[in-house]
């Protein structure tokens, strides 16, 4: 197919290199240097897709990242992309696009019904109307989700990888248009590192859509200049097609790169988007400006369209968007619009001005090359619907609300608007900056900042081409300055040879018709979610009287493109029909991102395998081997238990259960924190932070201790060795060891700092073997010969050093099983060789290798308690039945004055009881509510809940823990699990199940 | 003395040595990736304005703790020490020199009745080194901190993140143009995690094991 609409020269785009591209289906051809828009263009397709609510046919509006109409599905299955901007997708061979929000097709839209019925959608529509009964959002939401949806995630996983960076610079530039160009070169003058960021594929900003001249030269040939000198440059990053979405506190800025030209499939051996995370000295925003069209009525129809970009589509692509344009303007630089169209050889019928005797330069110009000038004259109607035929043109009164005379028909099918030019404040406002409203041409320019940020150009205000690079180099000098950094050599601005004195614009926000706001034809604000002038007008009358409530009650902005084009005219006709100010009725927030961010950008490479981090012990490879489960206690992978064959999860723990309290099993306990302690009131430090007391513990010894918050409520539990004079070895819980520590060292730091005590962590110097059973003693003794393993030498509750297998070791006899039990440490890198040499040496025992769960049957069996299992910061160790380990006689510990709080001295608090099922094989969820009575059906009065339940293979019978009110004076009582309908009976008894008396651990 | 082909170093399951063997003629690699396994590290407390203790520790390694925040005294060849806080140092000394420091600085320090701490963590962790011209990219895409020769140079060490994981970083040498050589000293639970992290971003660049 021809490219109907591609002009015969001019542009960036590469006549050599056609491009064939796919869209809804038909074969177009484009060239290389295209975005999709220009592309579709260039072929004659101006129809892309059909708005949100009314299903009104839309066309391309504009040429950049403000595009409200032209999003695309890019490419099918994983590979597909939601929401694109056919402006913003450079063109690539092969490349698939679709409409976004059709069906079947943008040209016949099945729901463009809701058109007819818009006086049953006014503004609010969606609250007002489905918001009674309250049962009914079920069935309205399927059906609004489906009538309103836009692109579609891809259902597949993503093919592509994404990752993220981290960057510092002095002088970070978000812009490279004339104003950035401009201060990214003088701050690399002055020797700092300068990152410069642009989103467009090429640097150069609105240069690259203009015909100026810089330096007797076209400004582009400035611009690739400029980018030689900053590539030369060791100390200057440049980054294109990369958007800077974020600007946060501690100048802290986040750009998206994409780090291929092909949007969708990215490059071979690298990621296909990358987050940086920068943070600067000094950011310069020379972000530039967006034009905002005039409101006029029905100025969604497909051809209406932005005046500067027809230009950008003459001018970058070589593309003529229409067969006959119009331009409809407040402003001079419109008519640079005309001029440049009728240079290139395109159609244009008239410039329509709303002031009353423009006579700027331009404007002269327009009149000598031969273009119809009306002033004083509005459009007051468009023709055609699927594409602009025409417009009426009618006279405008002196005030400019209402438009009188005769009306007049001009033939054309396309028109750019432009009531002038917003500044992209947004990065500026992201970080917290004010906005100041310039009442001479109508716009918010960026105002105080709580950053170290300076900004530059049109972003600043400044329009003129000349102003823009005075700007950009003020800036970057101010900035030099700030940070002691000194210009090498003479700054000026380069000479421009085209800027023109340009008269005022004329403020009009709203464009009259020849009836009022909404009874003929709509003017839209925000054409995406189809917000008009009079949803806003209605949304004042129904007194909405902040800005920001009216943008939720409307949608004004809301939709993808944040209503970069017509926020400001919408704020406008908000303030007008409030009787305020715009700056009284103010704008919404801007907040990050400035663009959409892929998810998959965010979460870079922290995906599938790098998710987080996984703690491996020095037995990992061993236990990967066995064919074990694995349970995640934190970062820590721990076998969970070791399946032989196609056992099940209960077969494989009753074996490993059975094992241990009849021969010797051995469990990786490495897990375990692991804190040395030294100095010369290590003793009196644990006296004060552990419920028992610690003054006499000798060395060789080990004791049990519970640590409680300020609370009284349990923190935490383990076994602390006396290890020599002054120094200890505590050990915590597998997954509390950080946040054991760094309670121990705030007590330290913060309110004892008199106390003699240093701590460090020791947890991964040591791999811990735990053997335990009725085997463990004679197992072990065949691998040391100079410890004593006998009963008397070596009792319950005491350490000993020596060698294990040849390696040194220290031996602890403590037991979380309740069997004779020994917990070898050794040096971690001799782990896996002593534990593959115990499991051989063990054979003849039958040593079974036990995992977590075996581990929790096991002392659960004991009545043993795991913090955050049996606790949940709201016990105490009363609560627990754990009187025996709280001191009376320690003047203090911590949390010891809570207990004596009424609430947690009362003596029907919530037990730790012992739960037997009537029915012995039942074996109750954990976290199952128990009651005393049951009802029929819910509500009923809970009196606790099951904290830890498993089937006891040792006893035949199943096991619970649970935490009961009053419950230890409800022993003997039953009580009841309701799940589902059916009802447990249970049995409360005590919390120890097996070996009351602890023969089997001290034996 | 435990045999040494008992020890398993963290990184040992990944065949690390014939991987160097096999690579060692890659050429024009943007980075290279070693771990110096086996290292002795030995964590020491004590008060830095106590003459005493300086004098202690001077005598044990022949080494003054740096008091100089995220400095390291001593020459990557030899025995160095590293500041982690105010009142903490890290010894990094080679394998086989740990027992003989340890022993010298316990009866230093311990028995010479100072209030000082000295705790052996030679099996706590693993130092992966990185070195080439992009040894430093391939660190910012995961450690915040900024290692731009002018902010971060050979004897400057750093507690931060790479990638996730705790490390106490240390630049050891910098070339005239962009190539830097780093250690990161990781716990060995995080050792397998951070090496595959640091090749998976490597990829792009050319990795090759030394």
């Amino acid at each position: 197919m021809t490219q109907s609409h591609r002009l015969y020269d001019g542009g960036r785009v590469d006549r050599s290199q056609p491009i064939n591209f796919s869209f809804n289906g038909r074969r177009y051809t484009g060239y290389q240097g295209d975005t999709l828009a220009s592309a579709l263009l260039a072929n004659g397709v101006m129809l892309v897709g059909r708005s949100f609510k009314y299903h009104r046919p839309r066309g391309i509006f504009s040429a950049g990242t403000e595009e409200p109409n032209a999003l695309v599905q890019l490419e099918r299955g994983p590979r597909t992309i939601a929401n694109l901007l056919a402006t913003r997708v450079p063109l690539y061979e092969g490349l698939d696009a679709s409409s976004v929000n059709s069906w079947p097709s943008p040209n016949f839209d099945l729901m463009a019904i809701n058109g007819l019925f818009h006086r049953l959608l006014p503004a609010g529509f969606y609250y007002k109307t489905f918001m009674w009964p309250v049962s009914g959002w079920k069935i309205y939401e399927h059906f609004i989700r489906r009538a309103a949806g836009l692109g579609r995630s891809p259902e597949e996983p993503d093919q592509d990888t994404y990752d993220k960076i981290n960057a510092h610079a002095d002088v970070v530039v978000v812009g490279a248009g004339p104003a950035g160009l401009a201060a990214a070169r003088t701050a690399a003058l002055s020797g700092a590192r300068v990152i410069l960021v642009d989103e467009q594929v090429e640097l150069g900003g609105q240069l690259l859509s203009e015909r100026f001249i810089i330096e007797g030269k076209p400004a582009l040939e400035w611009v690739a200049e400029v980018e030689e000198e900053l590539l030369a440059n060791p100390n200057v990053t440049v980054l294109k097609h990369t958007t800077a979405f974020g600007y946060y506190d501690h100048n802290f800025i986040c750009f998206l790169q994409n780090r291929a030209d092909n949007v969708a499939f990215g490059a071979e051996g690298r990621t296909r988007q990358r987050v940086w995370r920068v943070r600067a000295k000094r950011v310069i925003l020379a972000t530039g400006a967006i034009e905002r069209p005039l409101i006029y009525v029905d100025n969604d129809r497909p051809g209406c369209m932005l005046a500067g970009a027809l230009r950008a589509y003459v001018n970058r692509y070589g593309v003529k968007p229409g067969t006959r344009h119009v331009i409809f303007t407040n402003n001079d630089d419109a008519y640079r619009t005309a001029l440049d169209l009728k240079a290139a050889g395109a159609d244009v019928a008239c410039v329509i001005d709303i002031r009353p005797d423009p006579k700027g330069e331009l404007v002269t110009r327009a009149h000598e090359a031969g273009i119809e000038v009306i002033e004083n004259s509005a459009i007051s109607g468009v023709l055609g619907s699927k594409r602009v035929k025409g417009v009426e043109v009618m006279a405008l009164n002196e005030p400019g609300d209402s438009v009188t005379g005769r009306s007049r028909i001009v033939q054309c099918d396309t028109i750019g608007s432009s009531g002038g030019w917003n500044p992209v404040v947004h990065l500026h406002s992201h970080a917290g900056g004010k906005n100041v409203w310039r009442d001479s041409d109508g716009i918010f320019v960026p105002g105080e900042t709580l950053q170290a940020e300076h900004t530059a150009g049109a972003n600043h205000g400044n329009f003129s081409l000349q102003a823009a690079l005075t700007d950009g180099i003020q800036a970057a000098q101010d900035a030099a300055k700030i940070l002691g950094l000194k210009i090498k050599g003479k700054i000026s601005a380069p000479a421009v040879g085209t800027d023109v004195i340009e008269e005022p614009w004329r403020l009009l926000w709203y464009i009259p018709t020849t009836a009022p706001t909404g009874q003929r034809g709509k003017h839209f604000l925000d054409p995406q979610n189809d917000v008009t002038a009079a949803d806003v007008q209605l949304a004042a009358r129904e007194g909405y009287r902040s800005v920001e409530h009216a943008k939720r009650y409307t949608t004004l902005g809301m939709a993808t493109d944040q209503g970069k084009t017509g926020n400001i005219p919408g704020h406008a006709i908000l303030a007008s029909a409030l009787g305020q100010t715009i700056p009284e009725t103010g704008t919404t927030t801007f907040r990050p991102p400035y663009s959409p961010v892929t998810m998959g950008a965010l979460a870079g490479r922290y995906v599938g395998e790098f998710f987080d981090p996984i703690r491996r012990t020095p037995m990992y490879e061993w236990h990967e081997q066995a064919g074990c489960l694995w349970e995640d206690v934190s970062q820590w992978k721990r076998p969970w238990y070791y399946p032989k064959d196609s056992e099940s999860m209960r077969d494989a723990v009753n074996r490993e259960c059975l094992a241990v309290r009849n021969n010797v099993g051995m469990l990786d306990a490495t897990t375990l924190g692991k804190i040395d302690i030294q100095g010369p009131d290590a003793a009196e430090f644990l006296n004060r932070v552990y419920t028992n007391a610690w003054l006499k513990l000798a060395p060789g010894r080990c004791r049990y201790g519970l640590m409680l918050h300020e609370d009284g409520m349990v923190f935490d539990d383990g076994v602390t060795s006396c290890l020599g004079e002054n120094h200890y070895l505590m050990t915590t819980t597998s997954g509390g060891a950080p946040n054991v520590l760094a309670w121990l060292e705030e007590w330290l730091q913060t309110e004892w700092p008199e106390l003699k005590v240093y701590l460090t962590s020791v947890t991964e110097q040591y791999a811990t073997l735990q053997l335990a059973g009725p085997n463990a003693r004679a197992l072990l003794s065949e691998f040391t010969s100079d410890i004593d393993l006998d009963n008397e030498a070596f009792p319950f509750m005491s350490w000993r050093d020596g060698t294990v297998g040849g390696i040194p070791a220290r031996v602890f006899r403590i037991s979380f099983t309740g069997e004779q039990s020994f917990e070898i440490n050794v040096p971690a890198s001799s782990g896996l060789s002593l534990w593959t040499d115990i499991m051989i040496a063990g054979e003849k025992y039958g040593i079974t290798p036990f995992g977590t769960e075996t581990m929790h049957v096991l002392r659960a069996e004991k009545g043993f308690i795991i913090v955050g299992q049996e606790t949940d910061g709201t016990i105490t160790p009363l609560d627990l039945g754990m009187n025996w380990i709280v001191s009376k006689a320690k003047p203090d510990f911590i949390g010891k004055r809570s207990l004596a709080r009424a609430d947690t001295a009362r003596p029907d608090r919530k037990h730790l009881v012992g739960l037997r099922t009537i029915d012995p094989e039942v074996v109750l969820p954990e976290g199952a509510q128990l009651v005393a009575e049951t009802r029929a059906k819910p509500p009923m009065d809970m009196i606790g809940h099951v904290t830890s339940s498993y089937y006891s293979a040792a006893l035949g019978h199943s096991i619970a823990l649970a935490l009961v009110k009053n419950g230890r004076n409800r022993k003997g009582d039953t009580i009841y699990v309701p799940i589902d309908g059916t009802t447990t009976a249970c049995e409360v008894v005590d919390p120890i199940f097996y070996d009351l008396e602890g023969e089997r651990l001290n034996g | 003395m435990v045999d040494a082909y008992r020890l398993r170093s963290p990184l040992d399951h990944l065949g690390l040595t014939a991987r160097a063997q096999a690579e060692a003629e890659y050429s024009g690699t943007g980075v290279v990736l070693s771990e110096i396994a086996h290292l002795c590290l030995i964590n020491i407390r004590g008060d830095a304005s106590d003459p005493a203790f300086i004098a202690a520790v001077e005598k044990s390694i022949k080494l003054t703790p740096p008091t100089a925040p995220n400095t390291v005294a001593g020459k990557p060849s030899q025995s160095r020490i590293m500041w982690l806080g105010p009142d903490e140092w890290l010894v990094i000394t080679k394998p086989g020199r740990g027992e003989r420091a340890m022993a010298e600085l316990w009866k230093n320090l311990k028995d010479g009745k100072l209030h000082a701490a000295v705790t052996d963590s030679s099996e706590a962790r693993t130092c992966i080194r990185i070195e080439g011209p992009r040894a430093r990219e391939v660190l910012a895409k995961g450690c915040p901190i900024d290692l731009h020769p002018s902010a971060f140079g050979p004897g400057q060490s750093a507690q931060c993140i790479v990638a996730k994981c705790g490390v106490m970083l240390v630049q050891t040498a910098q070339a005239k143009d962009t190539a830097g050589t780093y250690e990161l000293y990781v716990l060995r639970s995080f050792a397998t995690y951070l090496w595959t992290w640091l090749e998976d971003a490597s990829q792009e660049f050319g990795v090759r094991v030394a």
